[in-house]
Order: C-alpha cells, then sequence, then structure tokens
C-alpha cells in the first residue's frame, strides 16, 4: 500500500450531503472493470444524462485538475460496502478527503488504500471551502494538520493506529499475521467457553 | 465490572488483541461470503500465497448476480458468468461450505444466515456486504465490510475494528394495525437523517421491539446502515430462541443448553451509558414512502412531499431539489396516486416469510393492475418452499405477479434485473440511491404492504384503504 506523510495542492469542492458510493461507482461500471470504474467515478455528478461531460461539476473543472484533496459534504461514501469507490478516488489522484461525516464502512477502508479521510465540524468544512480555488491547501498526516491558502492551520485527529498505518504503508494482514499465536489462543480458550460456536453439526 | 451495552459485551467476548485508542483485533465467528465480493477477495488471497484461516466458519452463497428467473442458470447473466463460477471454484479450493444456485437451501446471505441458525445470538458476522447488520435481529453482533477487511478476514478470522459510540432507539408502545417494522425504520431515518447514527452501533429497545417478531427485528436491523450505522441489533430474548431452536446449524441437547444460558446474559446492563438516547412513540407512526434518492427522504405515505427549502443545510436543500427533479415530482406534490410501473417485493430488507405473508393479504382475490410489473422474489429456497406450502404462490401468480427464484433482483442493478429509465418502481428494498435500480429508475421505499397496495391499484395507494375494500374471490 502507498504510505501517506503529507499531500500539497488544490482542494475540490463537493459538499453534497449524503454522496453514497452508488454514486462514486455505478455497479454498472464496477462489472465494467477498473478503466470504466475510473472514468465514470461520481457518473451522476461529473456527467450529463446524454453521456456529455457536466461542466458545473467541480470534478470536472480546470480550476481543480489533479487536486489531491477533497471537501465534501456530510454522510460521504455511505451506503454499500463497495471498496471500489475508494480506489475510484484514488484513481482520481485524490489522498486526503475532508468531510464532517463518512460513511463507516468506507472511512475504514481508506486507511488500507492510502487514503486519509479526516472528519471536521460542517464550519470548518465549509470555512476550507471558503477558499477553494485560491490556492494550495496542505494537509500533513505527521503533525495532524490542514493549512488553508490563507495560512490558516486547522488541527484533525485520526486514530494513532489507523495513523501509523498509513505513514508506514503497511497494511494490515501483514501486522495481523504476525499474531497468529494469540488468535490461535483465542480460539482454543473460546472453544472452552462457547463451543456451539465451532461446532457446527451438519456441515 | 464496569456497566456495558450489549454491544460492548458481545465487542469485549470477542478481543483478541488490543491496540490502544479505541482499536482491536475481534475474532469473527461467521464469515458470510456472496458472489459480488467474495472472488476477487479470495483471488487476492490466493495471489499473496496464503490459506484461509478458518474454512470451517466461512460459509458462501450466489445471490446478487444471479438471474432470478424460473429455470436460472449462473449463465444468464454477464455478472453472474463471470463470478459464480470464479466463487464456486475458490470455494472448493478452500474447504468452504458453497450453498450454490441448485442447492435447496441457496438465498440471499442475510436471510439464509439466520434461517439456518448459522447466525447466533452473540456471535460476530461479517460479510462483503453493508446489510450485515441484518443480523442484530437475532442478537448477533453483524457488520458489512470493504473488501480489504474480507481478505483480512479470511486471512486470519480476525479484523480490525475502532469501538463504535453507542446509540440506543426505544421505541414506546406498539406498532398499529397494518405498520410494518419497515414504516419505523425509515420514519426513524427521515427524523433524524441519513446519517443519523453515523459512528454509532445501534441498539432497538422498548415495548414495540418487544412485541416485535424476529424476523420484523431484522427488517428494522436491516435499514441500520441507511441511517448511518453499520451496526444494529436487538437484544435476544424468547421469541430469538423459540426462532433459533431446531434449526439446522444451530446448537442441540447439551450445546442448546449451554448456548441458552450464555445467550440469556445478552443484555445492556441496567445502568449502562448510551452516548446517544433518541425516543419514538411507535404507536405513532404510519406507513411510510420515501420521495427521493435517499432513504431520509422518507414522509406519511398519505402526507405531502415536503418543501426543499426546509431542509436546515443550504447543502441538503440542493440535494432535495435535485432528488426530486429526479423523481419527476414537486414539493407539495401527494404520492397517493401517482402511477407506477413496477412493484418488487423481496431483497435482504423485506423476502422472508412473514413478509410474503403480509404482500398476500393485501394481494388475494385481486389483480394487478394492467401495465405494472410486479414480482416477489423470496429471501431464499426455504422461504419458497414454505410459501408453496402454504398456497401463496397461488396467490400471487393468480393475481398477476411474477414468483421467483431467490437472489437480489431488483434491489441493485448488477443481475440484468433493472427498472427503465424514467419508469418508476415501489421496493421493498433498502437503497433509493440513483441508478441503484438501473440507470433512470426512480425507486420509492415502502413496507410489503405498500407495496402490494401499488401494485393492485397501478399508482401509490394506501393498503388501509384496500383492506377495507371487498376483493373478488
Amino acid at each position: 500500500m502507498d504510505s501517506f506523510t503529507s499531500v500539497q495542492g488544490a482542494a475540490i469542492p463537493l459538499q453534497v450531503p449524503d454522496i453514497d458510493t452508488d454514486v462514486i461507482t455505478p455497479i454498472k461500471r464496477v462489472m465494467e472493470g477498473a478503466e470504466a470504474i475510473t472514468q465514470y467515478a461520481f457518473e451522476p455528478l461529473r456527467y450529463t444524462p446524454d453521456g456529455a461531460l457536466n461542466p458545473d461539476c467541480p470534478l470536472n473543472q480546470d480550476a481543480y485538475r489533479d487536486a489531491p484533496i477533497l471537501l465534501a459534504g456530510a454522510n460521504f461514501a455511505c451506503g454499500s460496502s463497495r471498496e471500489t469507490a475508494v480506489w475510484a478516488i484514488r484513481a482520481l489522484g485524490i489522498r486526503c478527503i475532508i468531510a464532517p461525516s463518512f460513511g463507516d464502512i468506507f472511512f475504514d477502508s481508506c486507511f488500507e488504500n492510502g487514503l486519509l479521510p479526516i472528519a471536521l465540524a460542517q464550519a470548518d468544512v465549509d470555512a476550507l471551502a471558503a477558499h477553494a480555488g485560491a490556492g494550495e491547501f496542505r494537509v500533513d498526516l505527521e503533525r495532524r494538520q490542514i493549512t488553508s491558502p490563507t495560512g490558516e492551520t486547522v488541527p484533525f485527529t485520526v486514530n494513532p493506529v489507523q495513523r501509523e498505518a498509513l505513514l508506514s504503508g503497511r497494511d494490515s494482514i501483514e501486522r495481523t499475521l504476525g499474531r497468529e499465536d494469540e488468535i490461535a489462543d483465542f480460539q482454543q480458550r473460546d472453544r472452552e467457553l462457547r463451543p456451539w460456536v465451532y461446532e457446527l453439526a451438519h456441515v | 465490572m464496569a456497566a456495558r451495552t450489549l454491544v460492548q459485551k458481545i465487542w469485549d467476548a470477542h478481543i483478541v488483541a488490543e491496540f490502544g485508542d479505541g482499536l482491536d483485533l475481534l475474532h469473527i465467528d461467521r464469515h458470510l461470503i456472496h458472489d459480488l465480493s467474495g472472488p476477487a477477495s479470495l483471488g487476492k488471497l490466493a495471489e499473496r500465497g496464503l490459506p484461509v484461516r478458518s474454512p470451517e466458519l466461512t460459509f458462501a452463497m450466489p445471490d446478487h448476480t444471479v438471474s432470478t428467473a424460473v429455470g436460472r442458470t449462473d449463465a444468464d447473466t454477464r455478472a453472474g458468468r463471470m463470478l459464480v463460477p470464479a466463487l464456486r471454484e475458490r470455494t472448493h479450493a478452500e474447504g468452504i461450505r458453497l450453498f450454490d444456485l441448485d442447492d435447496p437451501e441457496q438465498g440471499i446471505v442475510h436471510v439464509v444466515g439466520p434461517e439456518l441458525g448459522l447466525t447466533l445470538p452473540g456471535v460476530t458476522v461479517v460479510c462483503g456486504d453493508s446489510h450485515t447488520c441484518t443480523h442484530g435481529g437475532l442478537g448477533a453482533l453483524g457488520w458489512g465490510i470493504g473488501s480489504s477487511d474480507l481478505t483480512h478476514v479470511l486471512a486470519t478470522q480476525t479484523i480490525v475494528q475502532r469501538r463504535p459510540k453507542q446509540m440506543r432507539v426505544i421505541c414506546s408502545g406498539r406498532l398499529g394495525t397494518g405498520v410494518e417494522p419497515k414504516d419505523l425504520v425509515l420514519h426513524l431515518i427521515g427524523e433524524h437523517g441519513a446519517d443519523g447514527a453515523a459512528g454509532f452501533a445501534v441498539e432497538y429497545a422498548g415495548s414495540a421491539i418487544d412485541s416485535m417478531p424476529v424476523e420484523g427485528r431484522m427488517t428494522l436491523c436491516n435499514l441500520a446502515i441507511e441511517f448511518g450505522a453499520k451496526i444494529g441489533i436487538v437484544a435476544p430474548d424468547d421469541a430469538t430462541f423459540d426462532y433459533v431452536a431446531g434449526r439446522r446449524y444451530a446448537p442441540a441437547g447439551a450445546l442448546w443448553e449451554l448456548a441458552l444460558a450464555s445467550w440469556r446474559e445478552l443484555a445492556s446492563d441496567a445502568d449502562a451509558a448510551f452516548d446517544r438516547e433518541i425516543e419514538i412513540d411507535a404507536a405513532a407512526v404510519s406507513p411510510q414512502i420515501t420521495w427521493g434518492t435517499s432513504p431520509a427522504h422518507t414522509m406519511a405515505l398519505d402526507g405531502e412531499i415536503p418543501d426543499p427549502e426546509s431542509a436546515q443545510v443550504p447543502a441538503a436543500r440542493l440535494a432535495r431539489s435535485k432528488a426530486l427533479g429526479h423523481m419527476g415530482l414537486n414539493a407539495g406534490d401527494r404520492l397517493l396516486g401517482v402511477p407506477v410501473q413496477h412493484v418488487f417485493i423481496g431483497s435482504c430488507a423485506n423476502s422472508r416469510i412473514s413478509d410474503l405473508q403480509t404482500a398476500a393479504q393485501i394481494v388475494r382475490g385481486r389483480r394487478v393492475a394492467q401495465g405494472v410489473r410486479a414480482w416477489v422474489v423470496p429471501g431464499s429456497q426455504a422461504v419458497r418452499r414454505e410459501a408453496e406450502e402454504l398456497g401463496l404462490d397461488r396467490v400471487f401468480t393468480a393475481a398477476g405477479f411474477q414468483w421467483r427464484e431467490p437472489g437480489c433482483s431488483m434491489c441493485l442493478g448488477v443481475n440484468e434485473e433493472l427498472v427503465p429509465p424514467g419508469e418508476r418502481c415501489v421496493a421493498t428494498s433498502n437503497r433509493n440511491f440513483v441508478g441503484r435500480q438501473g440507470p433512470g429508475a426512480r425507486t420509492h421505499l415502502a413496507g410489503v404492504a405498500t407495496a402490494a397496495a401499488a401494485a393492485i391499484a397501478g399508482r401509490i395507494a394506501d393498503p388501509r384503504q384496500l383492506a377495507r375494500e371487498p376483493a373478488d374471490g
């Protein structure tokens, strides 16, 4: 997995609430493969019904081309557990999403893919969005701090273990495989306590 | 020990290791796999040269991509052709029990898990599907996971998880006649938003839950994710234990007695602290229906579409007026009387035997209106068999409904069972997102009786009114 220490660049203001993962990666495009997943990411927002690029969508505007930061609305990426939503956002070049709240499943999947989700109060996201298009933002994971184009800094919190994972770029499977003894011990103890969980008569 | 909630008790019993800062490594008791998300992660695991850690706790079935036409095969859909053979090969290679398309127990994972007694009170259940919260209806801790976590569970039988905040939704009173658990949960989401419980695990409690049948509790927990919560749960009680007893994989004999003693401890302590509590008067809830493109866009069936300007956040006003544009509706419109072209009774929200019985009560002796395509898609082969023993299939087919094979069907557009662009569907599923039932489709989520009534009337109709009118025969 790609590690993450800091990113610097434009921030895309896309503050629509409740953007769900069916919007981020429509299932039809998921089935068409990786290229379609990226090309049609946010399809209902980025394209008009006749298939043309929608110039009103910030994701299509020159000012935000290759921007590494997304300023999103509340409950961003709610709904389906599909991790294609994370992959599509990464493929668009985005490394950090700042929103008032996230779909919980999406939030955790970000950390497995080198994408940093930051939850801030709505007013703080609005304040950052007021400067979108006015220059470069910087998100520093080591210092847990966002710097706006005007030089204002906003601190953010992130779970220390998840932060460490992003900084190191090690995925969690690798880390957990090192704990096989603890897993085996747990199952042995638990089998005594709750044998019905492990002894399925008809399998 | 400090007082704990039900979720905290189950959580604590599954901790393999603590990382600190609210992050734990949890043991997974049941891992359910399906055709849409399973094959890729099984493939990833094989690429890394890793075996499945505990295949005996892993169970697979095709449901998402398969056709639900009678006489179907896995070659009937493009996605099915890609994914079902892959699921078959990889589960076989790993020694994972597969309930294949021709298995008498095949069905939707969230219907089959509880039905077979794979899901039990107090277990942890994960699946690469956000509606895994459904299993909370039995007092299990269930939640949906992404592909990376799916691979992690396959490799280690554990998952790294953040402790959720704790919410309790107390539903007092009793649901009125003709009001379903689906109406209750849609009302809850409508009142508190699609992110009302983001970051929380939700326990449903109160007299309306105590008196609610177990299948209804599953519907309630199924939509926890639409309320923003990965986890929804109801404390198991005698109704739960009666439901579980005798199921195929449920403990029996001495093991049953041991399990039962343990399950009786599964309740929040009287003085357990919740981060947030919400109260709902269940008796005041009427049948609900969605008018927009989020489950939070919910209104009373006999009400009027609210003005987008009434939303508090400016961005929500814009989202609501866009939703109305997508739906071809206007603020102030009534939905009663709006013509529909499709009715879908099915999905992991509402496809169990009690749902089909509710629908059959409305349909019996009536005819589906001309121009309406109406489907009943039972949640599993077991539900289908039981319904046929009860003669419900004949009630539906005599009325002009299609009686189909189990699967996810029209809930999500991955199996070629779609609603065409611009056409309107009343669905008992759980998502009305843009494009969910197909590009340009217009979805109204509702309970089973409301969906059945729409099929008969050919327009959105009040099932309580239909129930008062005599049927033909």
